[in-house]
C-alpha cells in the first residue's frame, strides 16, 4: 500500500472497523464489512468501486447522516456514536458540506435562498447570510443566477448551486457522492475544475465516483469492493486503478 | 432558528398550495364564525339591556299576569298562567292608592292587543297595527319614552275619562304630514279622540316599531273597548335607586293586598324587574349560545381533522425536502416547528377570517335590532387561542412524523 507523501493537515475523520448491515426481511445485506480509514485536512480523496460496493453507505456514514452497525467513528477527535441529535445536526451544518448526485436543491427556492439555508439553521442574521451566500455564488461562477429557481438552471448550474450550498458554512470537509453522475462529460469536467480550485484553496474533499476521468483529479484513491477497502494509495495509478475498476 | 424564519418558511410552503390551504381554512372559518356571530349579537343585546335603554325605564319594576317568556315553558305552563285571575282595573287602582307617597311614578297600562288599532284622519289612514294602550301619565317614564311636543296624559284625563290621545311619531307622520296634530280630532277603531301630545321618535326595538303607540286615558280605554278579559300591568318607579329594594318590597305587599291574597297564598302575579328581564333574556341567550357552541365545536373538530389530514399529505409529499433540510443541518425541532407553524398559520388565518365575518355579521344583526354595535374582545381572543390550540393539537402528530424522519430514508424518498 502506498501512502501520501504530500504534507497534510490534522486528522479529521478516523473510522475503525466500521460495519453496516441492512436487514431486509429474512435477509441481511452487509453493505460495509469492516472499513478503516483516516482522512486529514486538505486531502483530496476519490472513493471508487463498482455499483453496490458500499460507497454511498460509507459517505452517508462519514457525513453523519447514517449510523454504523458497529465500529468506531471519530470526527475531529469526538466520538460520533455519543453525539445527540442536536450535535449531529451541528456537525452536518458546520463541519460537513454534502454534494449529491441529484443536487437535492429546494425546487421552489432561488439559488440565493438555497445557499442561505445552512446559514439559517446556523442562526446567522439575514444580512450576513445574504452577503456570505452571494459571495460563494460568485465563487462558483453564478453571480448572475442568484434569483433563479433550480428549474430555470442547467444541470451544471444546479450542481454549482449545490456546491455553493456545501461551501457556504466553511465546512472542515466536502463530501461529494457522484457529483458528476447526472451531468454530461463536458459539464462534469467543469464541476471537477471547480473542485480542483477548491482543493487548491485549501479545502478537504472526498469524492465518490466510478468514473476514471473523474477519479484522476484526486490525490489519493480508495477502492471499495463488497463493503471492504481493497486498495488505498496516493494519486491515481492507471495500472492499479483501472484493473481494479474493470474486475467484475 | 428565528421566529421570522419559521414564519417565512411556513408562508412559502403554504403559498405553493394556495387553494389547498384556503380550503382547509374554510372549516376553521365556519366554526369560528358561528360562535363569534352569536356571541357578538348576544353581547350587543346584553349591552343594551344593561345600559337600560330597553324594555323598562331605569329602576322600574312591574307587576303583570304573564311572565316574560311564557312561550318557553310549553302548553301546560301556558295554561297555568291563562287560568290566573286578570289584574283588574279596580285592583290596580287599589295598588295605586296604597303606594301613594311611596313611589315617584306609578303607571297603569292595559294593551289592546286584540284591537287592530287603525287611526283615520281627513281621508288618511294608518295600517291596522297600532299599539293601543289605555294608561296614565306614568307611561312615559315607566317605558323610557319622551314627549315630543304637546302635553302628556294627566290625572284629570283619567279621572274624567276624556277622549284624548297622545300619539307616536309614526302616526303623526302618516296622518298629519303638513299640519300640527294638536287639537285635531281623529278616529281610531270606532271612536274619536282629540290629539293632545306627540311622542318623540324612538325607532325600533327588537325588530318592533316603537313609534306607532296610541295612548289614551285608561278609563276611556275601558269605556270604549270594555274591561272584560283584560289585565292591567302596573309599573312602579321608586324615588331613587337606593330605595329600589324597599319600594319593591312595599309594592309586593301592596299588590298582595290589592289582589286580596291571604298570608299563606303565593303571589298570583309576575314581578318584572330589570334583573328578571335580564335573566329571562339570559335564559334565551344561553340556549342560543349552547347551540352555537355545539355547531362551532363540531365544525372546529372537523376542521382540525382536515388540517391534520392535509399536513400528513404535506409531510409525505415533502419527505425529500425534509431529508435535504436535515442533511444540511436542520435539527429535528427545526422541522417540527416548521410544520407546526404551517398548521397554526392555516388555523389562525381561518380563525381571524371567522372572527371578522362573525363580528360584522353579529353587529349587522345588532344594527337591525337597533342596539349599539360591540367588538367582543374576550370572544375574539378566546377564538384566537382556540385556533392556536387546534393548529398545535392537530398539527403536532404530522409535524412529529416529519421531525422523526430518518435523514437518509427521507433523502432516498422519490
Ligand atoms: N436502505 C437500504 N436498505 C437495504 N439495502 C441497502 C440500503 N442502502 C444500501 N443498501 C445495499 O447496500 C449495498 C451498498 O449500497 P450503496 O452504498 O448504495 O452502494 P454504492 O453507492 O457503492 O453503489 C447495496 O447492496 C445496496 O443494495
Ligand atoms: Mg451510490
Amino acid at each position: 500500500m502506498v501512502t501520501s507523501t504530500r504534507p497534510v493537515g490534522p486528522l479529521v475523520i478516523d473510522i475503525e472497523n466500521i460495519t453496516k448491515d441492512y436487514v431486509m426481511g429474512e435477509e441481511t445485506v452487509h453493505a460495509l464489512r469492516g472499513v478503516s480509514l483516516q482522512i486529514h485536512k486538505t486531502e483530496y480523496i476519490a472513493i471508487m468501486g463498482p455499483s453496490g460496493s458500499g460507497k454511498s453507505t460509507l459517505m452517508n456514514m462519514l457525513g453523519c447522516l447514517d449510523t454504523p452497525t458497529s465500529g468506531r467513528y471519530e470526527f475531529n477527535g469526538k466520538n460520533v456514536a455519543e453525539m445527540n441529535d442536536d450535535e449531529l445536526a451541528a456537525i452536518r451544518n458546520r463541519e460537513i458540506g454534502f454534494v449529491f448526485q441529484t443536487f437535492n436543491l429546494l425546487p421552489r427556492s432561488t439559488s440565493l435562498r438555497n445557499v442561505e439555508l445552512p446559514l439559517i439553521y446556523a442562526g446567522i442574521d439575514p444580512d450576513t447570510r445574504e452577503e456570505m451566500a452571494t459571495h460563494v455564488l460568485h465563487e462558483v461562477g453564478l453571480g448572475d443566477r442568484m434569483n433563479h429557481k433550480p428549474n430555470e438552471l442547467s444541470g451544471g448550474q444546479r450542481q454549482r448551486v449545490a456546491v455553493a450550498r456545501a461551501l457556504v458554512n466553511k465546512p472542515s470537509i466536502i463530501l461529494a457522492d457522484e457529483p458528476t453522475g447526472n451531468l454530461d462529460s463536458k459539464t462534469g469536467e467543469e464541476i471537477m475544475a471547480l473542485f480542483e480550485d477548491l482543493y487548491q484553496r485549501g479545502n478537504t474533499i472526498i469524492l465518490v465516483t466510478h468514473e476514471r476521468d473523474i477519479a484522476v483529479h484526486a490525490r489519493r484513491t480508495v477502492h471499495l469492493r463488497d463493503g471492504l477497502i481493497e486498495t488505498d494509495h496516493a494519486g491515481f495509478i492507471p495500472e492499479l486503478d483501472l484493473v481494479a475498476l474493470e474486475r467484475p | 432558528m428565528q421566529f421570522k424564519e419559521i414564519l417565512k418558511m411556513a408562508l412559502s410552503s403554504l403559498g405553493a398550495n394556495k387553494l389547498r390551504a384556503a380550503l382547509t381554512m374554510v372549516g376553521i372559518t365556519i366554526g369560528v364564525f358561528s360562535i363569534i356571530l352569536v356571541m357578538t349579537a348576544i353581547g350587543a343585546l346584553q349591552n343594551s339591556i344593561e345600559t337600560g335603554i330597553s324594555f323598562l325605564g331605569s329602576n322600574v319594576f312591574q307587576f303583570a299576569k304573564y311572565p316574560v317568556n311564557i312561550d318557553a315553558g310549553g302548553a301546560n305552563v301556558k295554561k297555568k298562567y291563562q287560568n290566573r285571575r286578570n289584574i283588574s282595573y279596580q285592583q290596580a287602582q287599589r295598588y295605586y292608592e296604597l303606594m301613594q307617597g311611596n313611589a315617584s311614578e306609578i303607571c297603569l297600562k292595559c294593551f289592546g292587543r286584540d284591537l287592530k288599532g287603525q287611526a283615520v284622519y281627513n281621508g288618511l289612514k294608518t295600517p291596522p297595527s297600532l299599539t293601543v294602550v289605555g294608561t296614565n301619565r306614568g307611561f312615559l317614564t315607566a317605558n323610557a319614552f319622551t314627549l315630543g311636543y304637546g302635553r302628556n296624559l294627566n290625572d284629570e284625563d283619567v279621572a274624567l275619562a276624556r277622549n284624548v290621545a297622545v300619539i307616536g311619531k309614526g302616526i303623526e307622520k302618516r296622518l298629519f304630514p303638513h299640519e300640527s296634530p294638536l287639537g285635531k280630532v281623529l278616529r281610531m277603531t270606532g271612536h274619536t279622540y282629540t290629539v293632545v301630545g306627540v311622542l318623540a321618535e324612538k325607532g325600533t326595538s327588537f325588530g318592533e316599531s316603537q313609534d306607532d303607540f296610541f295612548l289614551m286615558p285608561i278609563t276611556r280605554f275601558f269605556e270604549n273597548y270594555g274591561e272584560a278579559n283584560r289585565t292591567v300591568n302596573i309599573a312602579t318607579q321608586p324615588f331613587s335607586t337606593e330605595l329600589y329594594n324597599r319600594t319593591l318590597d312595599k309594592g309586593i305587599s301592596a299588590m298582595r293586598i290589592a289582589r286580596g291574597l291571604k298570608a299563606d297564598q303565593d303571589n298570583d302575579f309576575e314581578i318584572y324587574t330589570n334583573d328578571s328581564l335580564k335573566s329571562a333574556f339570559l335564559n334565551v341567550a344561553g340556549v342560543v349560545s349552547i347551540g352555537a357552541f355545539v355547531i362551532s365545536f363540531i365544525a372546529l373538530v372537523a376542521a382540525g381533522i382536515g388540517i391534520m389530514n392535509i399536513m400528513l399529505v404535506s409531510v409525505t409529499e415533502r419527505t425529500k425536502e425534509i431529508g435535504v433540510r436535515k442533511s444540511i443541518g436542520a435539527r429535528s425541532r427545526d422541522i417540527l416547528r416548521q410544520f407546526l407553524a404551517e398548521a397554526v398559520f392555516i388555523s389562525e388565518a381561518g380563525g381571524i377570517l371567522g372572527i371578522i365575518l362573525g363580528v360584522v355579521g353579529g353587529d349587522l344583526l345588532a344594527l337591525w335590532l337597533k342596539v349599539d354595535v360591540i367588538f367582543p374582545y374576550g370572544w375574539a381572543i378566546a377564538g384566537l387561542i382556540v385556533c392556536s390550540a387546534i393548529g398545535i393539537g392537530f398539527g403536532f402528530y404530522p409535524a412529529y412524523r416529519a421531525a422523526a424522519l430518518d435523514p437518509i430514508e427521507a433523502l432516498r424518498y422519490e
